[in-house]
């Protein structure tokens, strides 16, 4: 190709951005050690805000740059959205939790920016090897940030769990591309969809490859049978990280696998459409029977999060642009009750110590009535009670799964939704039923609070005026299906 | 009319549910003030719910005080409300228990007052959402929200097997609900909307109309309750508080009755035809069956309980016979069973109150203490045995009288249950008002006080008005019975026809 030129660049202004704010906040740590955060904090956060409003206010159209490596199109800019605006809530849940706890370290935030343009990256790449690389940027740091309270048993063996899995991940999803490269002869998403239209007879080298890739994919997203780390990660990293690994980097995997499936692999709908009623059901499955048992809020939501990406991908199985609108819609819904939910957990001590075991809940609608009839509208709302946005989550993900006649597929999700609500409820009768087991500290963090407050607003107000969120979707999803 | 007045009744209880929540104070003051608010805006819900009866126009058979607004705009789903016969009463039985209940509860609900109001104000705009709901996915959302306060009424002011009760309760309905979901989804899909009227003009394939019906049934069917399905209804009302249990006799109960009549029978009439044997079956089994297990019940409000699922029998009987006796008998019974079970928990409540147990063998002889008291009780006992003059006389008859249209044996059995419903009606009204005097307590329990007996004089008035004056309503509900059952008889009409079309040909002939 021609020369480079600086225009080039332009489509990723705010990944630049991004990465240069985190160059300059880094050596600012380094030189200034851990105070610091209370510095290079809230200019995370800025910034991570700063890029968000630069991409609403920026042009969505079309447009593919360094040499085909990297497109920027609605979808993207609309992923991107989701994923900064994840990341700073989940700083801004973190910020008295590090302080509490006396884990002010200044990489965190840094560590998490950096995570942050990956995903940014993952949504936006156009050829297997932008993607892997976008891919491991991500997760060195999601590593480093499950491990980061290094003095703690848990959080070391969640970090080590984390990376050795993940790492495997990385090596089937890798091994996958060199498949897929070997039969193509190309790493262009465009090539490889190219490849596929013109080609007479399928080599089934790609299509083990697109296996080998889904199936890495499918454990970043921890979707059955690939989800074996997320309960022992979720309970062991520090409870803000839990926050970021379950709202973002689940949505940035599953950014990629739908970027995936509509663009180099579309032709191949019927295999993979076949391993995604698997996955999906499975996971729906899995999710909702073995969450019944779980004593530990943590894990619980370990459980749950698997569960509800069962759901999610039931609106991938149609592949059509509603279906895909109605994952965007869903995931956009679970991220912000995944935030107060999280927020309240973070909330909720008692003598100081964060509190993880279901039965020490009770009590709770007593002492702080706020925080348990939040918890409690946001867990009705995550089983998908109208009238509450999680409701609309699940259905327009049902309605895209019936569209698309998966019928039994449906019945499925309906039923085990079911299911998963027991355990859900059963947290509720804990708080209110239940005797109190003693008094619990009083919150005062004001960022909490404002995430809380928030996530309350949003799933409440979803239901009255939902159109916006649904038109953004669908320019989001229809700028796949050109 | 532009004035959405539907809309106001159904979110004027919300708007007091958020008033209440920002009260402020300590706990004694806020729990009398909740008590006020509560009571005047339910109140004034009821008051506004008026215009609606009074302005109801019974010669109108589509529906009426329509209001229509975009809301989600690409999926052909929208804000659309209306009433036309059968749900005008429904609305109004919502907004004439609500009130009652909170002065029901005004002295046996001493904990978290504030959250038990909202609990029922959220309650009632959910209530009345669903009978008002015209589009399908409005009708979901209110339908499947009610889960949310019940579940919360049960669990934290229920008695000693709450959990269990509220668990029960809220599973069991959610799992037949979310099958109709996908029915729904399916219908919305094919439809291209999901509003009722429109729906209820689309032709599904009989054979798609199978799978529809039985997604429906699932639901409406475990709210009804019918029998198998039906046990969730006795421990929910045993644990209830007592106004829960109204509320759940008198209203919750009839959202399934609702609902065939909605959605089942109008837009699924082949189904409806084929099932209907089934569902004959499992109406006379509910109405025998369950009239016997109440027989033997020592606990009192189980007793009424089940004597709900037997007459609920009567209703879905009333409901598949699909003729005009038939369907209006049901509704009328749904309103009819609506006050009256409603008053017999209230009263139960009355002497629990006093007495703080539901065991039948440690009442009697309350009309000697009791006068006023074992009056009233009398008169819902003989409304709910079915006594000519009270309410429940009319639904009952005219649900027999269209099962006998349908099939004699069926209405053969099915009368039975009202000797047997007379049986355990009488059995507990000898026991508890009559019947010598058990033990000391419950000879010193006081009489209805003020309150009591502006709660039951209402209903008192209802049960015997309903009864001797059945007209007013069944005038109104008419026009939409006529409605649906032109639209499940089309075979009918084309018999009717085929004389004529026989003779054109002949006609011709001779020309």
């Amino acid at each position: 190709m021609d020369g480079f030129s600086w225009i080039l660049l332009s489509p990723l202004k705010q990944e630049i951005f991004l990465a240069v704010v985190g160059m300059i906040l880094l050596m600012i740590g380094a030189f200034r050690g851990n105070t610091s955060i209370n510095f290079i904090m809230p200019a995370v956060i800025i910034s991570l805000v700063v890029a968000i409003i630069g991409i609403f206010v920026g042009d969505w159209t079309a447009i593919d740059t360094l040499s085909g490596m990297i497109i920027v199109d609605g979808f993207s800019e609309w992923m991107k959205i989701l994923i900064l605006s994840g990341l700073a809530v989940s700083l801004l849940l973190s910020v008295s939790w590090l302080r509490e706890n006396a884990m002010l370290k200044f990489e965190y935030p840094i560590l998490v920016l950096f995570s942050g343009i990956g995903m940014m990256l993952m949504v936006s790449s156009n050829n297997l090897l932008s993607l892997y690389m976008a891919i491991e940027l991500s997760s060195l740091c999601l590593y480093v940030l499950a491990a980061i309270n290094r003095d703690n048993l848990l959080s070391t063996e969640a970090g080590l769990k984390y990376f050795i899995l993940g790492a495997l991940s990385s090596g089937l999803l890798l091994f996958g591309i060199s498949l897929v490269y070997g039969y193509t002869g190309t790493l262009s998403f465009a090539s490889i969809s190219g490849f596929l239209e013109t080609t007479k007879s399928m080599p089934y080298g790609v299509m083990v490859g697109m296996i080998f890739m889904l199936a890495g994919l499918a454990f970043k997203i921890s979707a059955v049978p690939f989800h074996m780390w997320t309960p022992d990660v979720y309970q062991g990293a520090p409870t803000p990280v839990t926050a970021l690994f379950a709202i973002v980097p689940k949505v940035a995997a599953l950014g990629l696998i739908i970027r995936l499936i509509t663009g180099p692999f579309e032709l191949l709908a019927e295999e993979w459409t076949q391993i995604f009623i698997f996955i999906s059901v499975t996971s729906m499955i899995l999710g909702a029977f073995a969450g019944l048992v779980q004593n530990n809020i943590k894990r619980l939501l370990a459980y749950s999060s698997i569960g509800n990406m069962g759901y999610a991908m039931l609106g991938l199985l149609p592949s059509v642009s509603a279906g895909v609108a109605s994952v965007i819609i869903y995931v956009s819904i679970y991220m912000v009750m995944l935030a107060g939910v999280f927020g309240i957990l973070m909330s909720v001590k008692r003598n100081g110590q964060s509190i993880e075991n279901i039965p020490d809940f009770a009590g709770l609608s007593k002492s702080s009535p706020f925080l348990a009839y939040t918890l409690a509208a946001l867990l009705f709302s995550m089983m998908g009670i109208p009238p509450l946005a999680g409701f609309f989550g699940k259905f327009f993900v049902f309605q895209a799964a019936v569209a698309g006649g998966f019928f039994v597929v449906a019945v499925v999700g309906v039923l085990t939704s079911v299911v998963g609500a027991y355990y859900y409820l059963r947290l509720i009768k804990v708080m209110f039923f239940d005797a109190s087991a003693g008094e619990f500290d009083e919150d005062k963090s004001l960022s909490r609070h404002l995430v809380v407050v928030g996530s309350l607003a949003f799933i409440i107000l979803f239901t009255v005026m939902p159109n916006q969120l649904l038109n953004q979707a669908m320019i989001a999803a229809s700028s796949l299906f050109p | 009319m532009d004035f959405p007045l539907l809309s106001l009744v159904t979110f004027l209880p919300l708007a007091g549910a958020v008033l209440l929540m920002l009260l402020k104070g300590d706990e004694a003051v806020v729990a009398s003030k909740s008590r006020m608010i509560a009571l005047v805006i339910t109140g004034a819900t009821f008051f506004l719910s008026l215009p609606i009866m009074l302005g109801f126009d019974p010669t109108v058979t589509d529906f009426q005080f329509i209001e229509k607004k975009v809301w989600f705009e690409q999926y052909g789903i929208s804000y659309h409300m209306g009433i036309d016969g059968i749900s005008l009463f429904f609305v109004m039985l919502s907004t004439f228990l609500t009130p009652l209940c909170i002065l029901a509860s005004w002295k046996s609900i001493t904990t978290r007052v504030r959250e038990y109001m909202i609990a029922f104000m959220m309650l009632e705009t959910f209530m009345i959402g669903t009978f008002c709901a015209l589009d399908a996915v409005l009708f979901y959302v209110f339908f499947e929200g009610v889960l949310i306060p019940m579940f919360i009424i049960i669990g934290v002011w229920g008695g000693a097997r709450r959990v269990y009760s509220s668990f029960k309760f809220f599973l069991y309905t959610l799992l037949g609900s979310v099958l109709m979901l996908v029915a729904l989804i399916t219908m919305i899909l094919l439809a291209g909307t999901a509003d009722i009227p429109v729906l209820m003009g689309y032709d599904f394939s009989p054979e798609l109309q199978t799978w529809l019906w039985v997604a429906f049934f699932a639901s409406f069917a475990v709210k009804m309750p019918m029998w198998p399905v039906h046990t969730w209804l006795p421990d929910a009302h045993v644990e209830a508080p007592t106004a829960g249990s109204v509320i759940l006799a008198g209203v919750l109960l009839k959202m399934g009755g609702y609902g065939f009549l909605r959605f089942s029978l109008p837009m699924f009439p082949d189904a409806s035809e084929f099932f209907a044997p089934m569902v004959f079956a499992l109406s006379v089994i509910a109405i025998i069956y369950t009239s016997l297990v109440a027989l033997v019940q020592t606990d009192m409000k189980k007793m009424i309980a089940y004597s709900s699922v037997a007459h609920m029998g009567f209703v879905t009987l009333g409901i598949f016979t699909m003729n005009t006796q038939g369907i209006e008998g049901a509704i009328f019974q749904m309103i009819s069973h609506g006050v009256i079970s409603a008053a017999l928990f209230l009263s139960i409540g009355v002497v629990y109150d006093r007495l703080h147990t539901r065991d039948i063998n440690r009442y009697g002889n309350l009309a000697k203490n009791m006068p006023v008291f074992a009056c009233v009780f009398i008169i819902l006992m003989l409304g709910s045995v079915g006594l000519p003059g009270t309410s429940g006389f009319v639904g009952e008859f005219l649900a027999l009288l269209g099962a006998f249209q349908v099939n004699t044996v069926v209405g053969t059995i099915a009368s039975l249950g009202v000797v047997l419903g007379a049986v355990y009606m009488l059995h507990l009204g000898r026991k508890l008002v009559f019947g010598p005097k058990v033990n000391d307590d419950a000879a010193a329990m006081t009489d209805l006080d003020l309150r009591e007996k502006l709660i039951f004089l209402p209903l008192i008035v209802l049960v015997i008005w309903l009864g001797i004056a059945p007209s007013y309503v069944l005038d109104r509900i008419a026009p939409s019975v006529a409605n649906i059952v032109t639209q499940v008889t089309p075979v009918e009409e084309e018999i009717l026809q085929t004389p004529e079309l026989e003779l054109t040909p002949d006609l011709k002939g001779i020309e």
